[in-house]
């Protein structure tokens, strides 16, 4: 059996959308269901003004890139998601680091779909419907949206990837804040020691709420992903690279 | 210039998992080696329970020489080549013992005699059309002295099933005789993993741990496994997994006859005229070093095997390096491990920890254990259910078509509640060699020293193809039986560049059709030993370091024993 929703046409999804779309919430419009009692979203209401910069992005950037990863991983009634999470932060943090090769796909990425928004929905993503806002966002999904470099579709998977990073990595990249993201799938979290107990099926494990590196006994990662040994490995292997030519094909 | 080294007895090229053990029988024998790693000293501090770090931004494999170096892949001589983002195998003192998932198999009996068994079973119009397969130069009768060494020396857990014919049940039934247990018993089993060994014997299978390498209890002043759940990709923080980094390299160091040369990127292998080798030379820091050495033994990855054997050209081998029989880079395989099969079940699985060594197995549809009389096949395919997942992982599996989208509202529910209710197997199964399945020199692609990549032209024929969806059924019908409600049948991909890469320096006797003989030798250079997976000629259907490091074992031992008949 394939992967089914790769068969389903656009209009499939845009009615499973609408059909979804009156159970969601999305924290640039907040809207709680009647009677859904709803998690604390973490930010202040859409008409505040911008809080806190994200590293890497221009507050314009960062707002609407929060607003996508919210759409992805929606704060719902079931509770938190990427925007409690803090995936957009993660990802800014990252694109001065290990995800530095994406940054221009960000900005590229972010303004064309402002632009597509404008264009076929007369306004930009920010100001549009909860409705518009998803349907939007599957034409980015599905490649429709016009005006991005290596299609939209590409764009679309890069922000999912990145915001399942940032909802369910550890938090010492910034990302997964309180540990949102792993209670959300029950993930119990880092455990150095698991017994045959915690494998039981049935088991209850209570949450560990730790990162990997509040041991102390592990050489933290740095930003760029590169520990210091590999870092000095990396630099020491510089010279080496230098002997030669490097011809790298484009494929 | 390159500055030339006090001469030694033997240089390893490469201190993995197969270079790594024969340093231990060449020093015990009072040989004194030099072994040059392209990679460094890494520690149980550098290897955080760390999903980001390891399994998404490939560290440490994404900064190193291997990164620089990826093979090239073409389904055929025509069809187009692209080029992996990274590759799978990292430099280390240990290689990617540091970060495999250490199931330390023995291949069973049939592996050695595929063409002779399957003539004398079916008939030799079984062989598949274009296959290249030879029965291997000796049987498992052979080889068992050094998997039993390796097992003892580094540490193997594990479920005997034949000792010397007695079967136990609790075992592999199938497997070959050994003469004796396991030096550990075998990683414990979970709920889970419980559930799934029932629902095998429910079938009438025979289902058994399987063997790792990696502590179950305390072995040699090293603490047992401690089943974090970050093994895969990622490295052990207690030394539970016994790679040569924490085995045999640091033993053959205690005698005084080994020593480690770290960031060596060996670039050529060296001969004097009359076509024996001199030595090789290495980069470190820009600069060349020439090591000189009484023999040399090459044990890099498979890709890398044969690359710089067609990367050192002479007078006394135009084509590259023991290759005047046109043989290097022929043979090559490599085992079909996409074809997995993904299962849903209606309760939580608790798969949240463990490690891909931690499962069981089922042997009942691999090699020749059923009869394949009215089959258009040959061969078969182990299969395996561990436990091992981790959370982004989790959140991105799939929804079985039971969600529209993959993002929003209904999405997050599924994974909600469904992320810990999915497995994946690991399904290995018999690959064959092919006359057009072969490695060579990339014409445009090359490294920052500006020589060529490797290129791998290599595709699934019928019978791999065959044999996958074979044991992807088995795999439906195990978990149905466990009581999944949805399964899924993975792809199962393409040849290009993996982890468990064989062939290209094949071991046999004849000099027409291998590069090396049956003590790893080669054919054309008396003091030239290859090891690694590029010597096996069959894959079997499971993973291949312990052949791996039992090959090596035994090269090494023979050259100890006839040094002066190979130096002379």
């Amino acid at each position: 059996m394939a992967d089914e929703t790769k068969g389903v046409s656009r209009r499939d999804l845009l009615k499973r959308a609408g059909l979804a779309g009156a159970a969601l919430t999305i924290p640039a419009a907040p809207a709680t269901p009647a009677g859904v009692e709803q998690a604390k979203p973490a930010a202040p209401a859409a008409a505040a003004p911008r809080r806190e910069p994200i590293e890497n992005l221009t507050p314009a950037e960062a707002e609407l890139l929060e607003a996508i990863c919210a759409h992805i991983i929606p704060s719902d009634a079931n509770g938190p998601g990427a925007r409690e999470a803090r995936a957009a932060h993660y990802i800014g943090r990252a694109l001065g680091g290990a995800l530095k090769g994406s940054h221009d796909a960000y900005r590229a990425g972010l303004a064309a779909f402002d632009r597509y928004c404008q264009s076929s929905r007369r306004a930009p993503f920010l100001q549009l419907s909860e409705r518009d806002q998803m349907s939007a966002l599957i034409d980015v999904e599905i490649g429709a949206a016009t005006g991005f470099t290596g299609g939209s579709g590409q764009f679309f998977a890069m922000v999912r990837t990145h915001t399942l990073q940032g909802t369910f990595g550890d938090p010492y990249y910034g990302g997964n804040a309180n540990y949102v993201g792993w209670d959300l799938i029950g993930y119990p979290g880092i455990r150095l020691n698991v017994t045959a107990e915690d494998q039981r099926l049935g088991a209850r494990l209570t949450p560990t709420h730790q990162s990997a590196y509040d041991n102390a006994m592990f050489t933290k990662a740095s930003a760029s992903a590169r520990s210091a040994t590999a870092d000095k490995q990396a630099r020491q292997e510089k010279p080496t690279a230098a002997l030669g030519k490097s011809v790298a094909r484009a494929d | 210039m390159p500055i030339n080294l006090k001469p030694t007895d033997v240089v390893v090229v490469g201190l993995g998992a197969a270079g790594g053990v024969a340093v231990l029988p060449l020093a015990q024998a009072g040989i004194d080696v030099v072994g040059l790693e392209a990679g460094t000293w890494l520690t149980k501090k550098d290897f955080a329970p760390d999903e980001l770090k390891f399994n998404v931004r490939d560290w440490p494999m994404a900064v190193q020489k291997a990164q620089q170096e990826v093979p090239t892949h073409r389904i055929n001589a025509t069809a187009t080549t692209t080029r992996a983002a990274g590759h799978p195998m990292m430099n280390a003192v240990g290689g990617t013992t540091l970060h495999y998932w250490a199931q330390s198999w023995r291949l069973n009996p049939w592996d050695f005699k595929v063409v002779s068994e399957t003539t004398k079973r079916y008939g030799a119009s079984r062989i598949p059309k274009g296959s290249t397969v030879e029965d291997w130069p000796f049987g498992l009768d052979e080889l068992e002295p050094y998997y039993d060494k390796v097992e003892y020396e580094t540490g193997v857990s594990g479920q005997a099933g034949n000792i010397k014919g007695t079967i136990d049940t609790r075992g592999n039934i199938f497997e070959g005789i050994r003469t004796r247990a396991y030096p550990m018993p075998p990683l414990r089993s979970t709920g889970f993993i419980d559930l799934m060994t029932s629902a095998a014997r429910g079938l009438g299978w025979h289902p058994f741990p399987g063997p790792a390498s990696i502590n179950s209890r305390p072995y040699q002043n090293r603490g047992a496994c401690m089943y974090h759940g970050f093994c895969n990709k990622g490295g052990c923080h207690v030394d539970a997994k016994n790679g040569p980094h924490l085995t045999t390299i640091p033993r053959a160091q205690e005698t005084g006859r080994l020593k480690v040369v770290t960031r060596a990127h060996v670039t050529s292998l060296d001969v004097d005229a009359s076509g024996r080798m001199t030595g090789v030379t290495y980069v470190t820091d820009g600069q060349e070093f020439f090591q000189p050495a009484k023999v040399v033994l090459l044990a890099g990855y498979t890709y890398e095997n044969t690359r710089l054997l067609l990367l050192s050209k002479s007078k006394a081998f135009p084509n590259g390096l023991s290759n005047n029989h046109g043989q290097v880079g022929r043979h090559y395989l490599s085992h079909a491990q996409g074809a997995s099969v993904t299962a849903l079940f209606p309760f939580n699985i608790n798969a949240w920890y463990g490690l891909p060594a931690q499962g069981v197995a089922v042997d009942n549809f691999a090699d020749d254990n059923f009869d394949h009389g009215g089959l258009d096949y040959i061969g078969g395919g182990n299969l395996w259910v561990m436990s091992d997942r981790r959370p982004i992982s989790a959140a991105g599996m799939g929804t079985f078509g039971r969600t529209a989208m993959s993002w929003g509202s209904e999405w997050k529910a599924f994974i909600m509640k469904n992320a810990d209710r999915t497995n994946t197997s690991y399904l290995q199964k018999t690959t064959l060699p092919y006359e057009d399945n072969f490695l060579d020199l990339d014409p445009v692609a090359k490294d920052p020293l500006g020589f060529p990549v490797c290129r791998i032209t290599a595709d699934y024929k019928d019978n791999e193809r065959r044999v996958s969806e074979m044991a992807q059924q088995r795999m439906i019908e195990w978990y149905k039986a466990a009581g999944a409600i949805a399964t899924q049948a993975n792809p199962i991909g393409s040849m290009n560049v993996t982890t468990h890469a064989y062939g290209g320096t094949r071991m046999g006797r004849n000099p027409e059709t291998n590069v090396v003989n049956e003590w790893g030798f080669s054919h054309e250079v008396p003091n030239l030993g290859v090891l690694g997976a590029s010597v096996m000629g069959t894959s079997g259907a499971r993973n291949p370091t312990l052949t791996v490091q039992a090959l090596a074992w035994r090269t090494a031992e023979y050259l100890g024993k006839n040094w002066r008949t190979l130096t002379i």
